[in-house]
């Protein structure tokens, strides 16, 4: 009897416990959808580091104007054609080495401000539903006022007041999307807070930073991870929006929603001009939104649990 | 109110303590209201008493999770009522806790060797290899498999779990542990398991235990003493056995009459007392004795002034009851008709 249950124990010792978000990866990894995404996801960011690569390829650096072969007699863009396979702009320049650069700021960009606004979000969360009092009351008001500022005429002011840059637009878009994030770390804290092991933690003698951080934080971890990979394609939109609007970065650097604000006045005439850059945009948006379902859906409690 | 009894110092010493909650609607919550009780070393105190009584407030208020409204906890020869967190801390080592909820006491994204090596790494003792070790002696001590270090605590069973929060209580060799219903949360094969375990490491550590429960039979079982407490305050409070044979409160008494008896004959001809009422709120208490609204015995002079806790009859100074009307024995509760009117004839039993 003994010796049948070490057989049987025998193997525990390779086995770990499966933690929560490992079990979410393995969910993840059975979704072809999120998947295939996530195969769109890495050929785009290869785009964005090898853009040289391209450039070296077609021969075409971004910021070339190709003004003899680039544009027709009459000045226009040319159509894709052998040299220039997805098309010129309005100045002759090569539009898929341009759509090539263009990722590179959409990803970095993407990726920096929701950095700044999951850091930003989950310590002011932590804190003000953790710590409660008057600590939560001001940072709750807070929220409150940095979601009913009208963000697009704020950051119309602020790039006319310090003129369009790569690191404002950043900052921009970080300082207005925290306060949702907060809200929901908030949301979770004040109910992980009075259950019971945080009693257990204090109990031992825990002070609040360890409880906030070491018990508190990775209960927060799955909501902010299924909010993290959303708000990616929404900040690549808003930065593509405000570069659309002029307010992105200054030229010449190449950048979708500045291509397809150039791409206006000539839709009726260069329609590859504003079909590509915008296609780009598209797709990348799609693949991460459609990774971030998957990630929703494999974080989901209720979903069917692997064993 | 001085205690009779006769010990040196007790290791827990509450005077008068009392915990009030505000709500939202500026009314007050006293969940302690005036309790004063002494644990000495070594032995195991049982507090039973309904949901809502007040045992838990009690006893986060002894652990120091609450600060206490007014009175005093002492614990050791040291006052911990209004210490700081930082004078706290060296205490916190002594006085432990094992909570009702196994579910809910083990935090559920870390791993269960994190989990019982917390009291070291936050009294920064031993780390790395070292510290492994003693989580993996705690472990085999309440009889885990130490090679389930690594796992979560979503791999056990309640019963496991509630081993893994026994581990972590005892990490730091405490004198005091304070056992908030254990084995509530489990099967009651299991309840026996931890209640045994919880026998063996007391006499192996020489563990103090104030246990709470609501299942009398269970802290029959395990204390040395009990402890009855109704909102808020104590009722009676008596060495175990008295308590059973000579149970002077109409209170303690419909809360042993209501303990399941293995012999149906036994079952059927005992006395039932079944409890008119619900438990009244702790926001506005009864005036006088809290019992009086449900009490089978209930007369004027329990309306008029609250009784105090003292021994009745010529019972030992360490049974102490708070009843004007205290029981006799073999008196017969089940037929016993409240009346808020004097009846001569009904004092004299």
């Amino acid at each position: 009897m003994t010796a049948a249950l070490e057989v049987i124990e025998a193997p525990a010792k390779a086995i770990e416990g499966r933690s929560p978000v490992l079990l979410a990866m393995r969910r993840l990894r059975r979704d072809k959808v999120a998947m295939i995404s996530l195969v769109v996801i890495v050929l785009i960011v290869l785009m964005a580091i090898f853009a040289p690569v391209v450039a070296a390829i077609t021969g075409h650096p971004p910021n070339e104007q190709y003004r003899q072969i680039g544009l027709t007699p009459d000045g226009l863009p040319r159509g894709p054609n052998g040299t220039f396979w997805f098309g010129t702009d309005d100045l002759g320049r090569d539009v898929l080495v341009r759509i090539a650069y263009g990722a590179r700021i959409s990803l970095l960009v993407g990726v920096a401000a929701t950095a700044i606004t999951v850091v930003i979000g989950v310590v002011l969360g932590l804190a003000a539903g953790f710590l409660g009092g008057i600590v939560d009351t001001i940072l709750a008001r807070l929220i409150d006022v940095v979601l009913s500022v009208p963000f697009l005429l704020v950051a119309i002011a602020l790039v006319s007041i310090t003129g369009p840059s790569l690191s404002i637009t950043v900052l921009v878009i970080g300082f207005f999307s925290w306060a949702s994030v907060a809200r929901i770390v908030r949301g979770q804290v004040l109910s992980l807070r009075e259950r019971e092991f945080v009693e257990a933690a204090r109990s031992l003698g825990a002070g609040d930073t360890r409880i906030m951080f070491v018990d508190v934080l990775p209960n927060v971890l799955a909501p902010v991870i299924v909010y993290t990979t959303l708000l990616i394609p929404v900040v690549i939109v808003t930065q593509a929006t405000l570069s659309f609007l002029g307010l992105g970065l200054p030229p010449p650097t190449a950048d979708w929603g500045g291509m397809i604000s150039e791409s206006q006045n000539y839709y009726t005439t260069a329609w590859w001009f504003i079909l590509f850059p915008g296609i780009a945009l598209l797709i990348t948006t799609l693949a991460f939104n459609l990774f971030g379902d998957g990630v929703r859906d494999a974080f989901d409690p209720r979903a069917d649990r692997l064993r | 109110m001085t205690e009779a009894s006769t010990e040196p110092q007790p290791l827990l010493r509450v005077q008068d303590v009392r915990k009030e909650f505000p709500t939202h609607r500026g009314e007050v919550v006293r969940a302690v209201d005036g309790v004063s009780l002494e644990v000495r070393k070594g032995e195991t105190l049982g507090l039973v008493g309904e949901t809502g009584c007040g045992k838990s407030t009690l006893a986060r208020c002894i652990a120091h999770l609450y600060d206490v409204t007014s009175g005093s906890v002492w614990f050791d020869g040291n006052e911990l009522t209004g210490l700081s967190r930082r004078a706290m801390r060296p205490l916190r080592r002594e006085i432990q806790m094992i909570f009702q909820d196994p579910y809910g006491s083990l935090n559920p994204r870390r791993r269960v060797g994190s989990i019982i090596g917390d009291p070291f790494a936050i009294h920064g003792i031993s780390k790395g290899a070292e510290r492994k070790k003693r989580v993996q002696e705690l472990m085999e001590l309440v009889g885990l498999n130490p090679e389930h270090y690594n796992r979560f605590p979503s791999d056990f069973s309640g019963g496991q779990r509630q081993r893994i929060g026994v581990a972590r209580a005892l990490a730091l060799r405490p004198k005091l542990v304070i056992c908030d219903e254990p084995v509530s949360a489990l099967d009651v094969s299991i309840q026996a398991q931890i209640i045994n375990l919880l026998a063996d490491l007391q006499k192996d550590f020489d563990l103090t235990y104030v246990f709470i429960s609501h299942d009398l039979s269970v802290v029959r079982h395990v204390s040395d003493r009990i402890a009855v407490m109704y909102l808020g305050k104590l009722i009676e409070v008596s060495p175990t056995d008295q308590l059973f044979e000579q149970t002077r409160h109409p209170y303690t008494r419909a809360l042993l009459s209501a303990l399941p008896v293995a012999d149906p004959d036994t079952a059927d001809s005992r006395e039932q007392i079944i409890l008119a009422g619900d438990i009244p709120s702790a926001t506005n208490p009864p005036q006088g004795c809290r019992f009086h609204t449900r009490c089978p015995k209930a007369r004027a002079d329990c309306v008029a002034s609250e009784p105090p806790l003292e021994p009745v009859f010529d019972d030992d100074p360490a049974h102490r009851t708070a009843c004007f009307f205290p029981l006799t024995i073999g008196e017969d509760l089940s037929t016993a008709v409240p009346e808020l009117v004097d009846l001569p004839d009904r004092e004299a039993s």
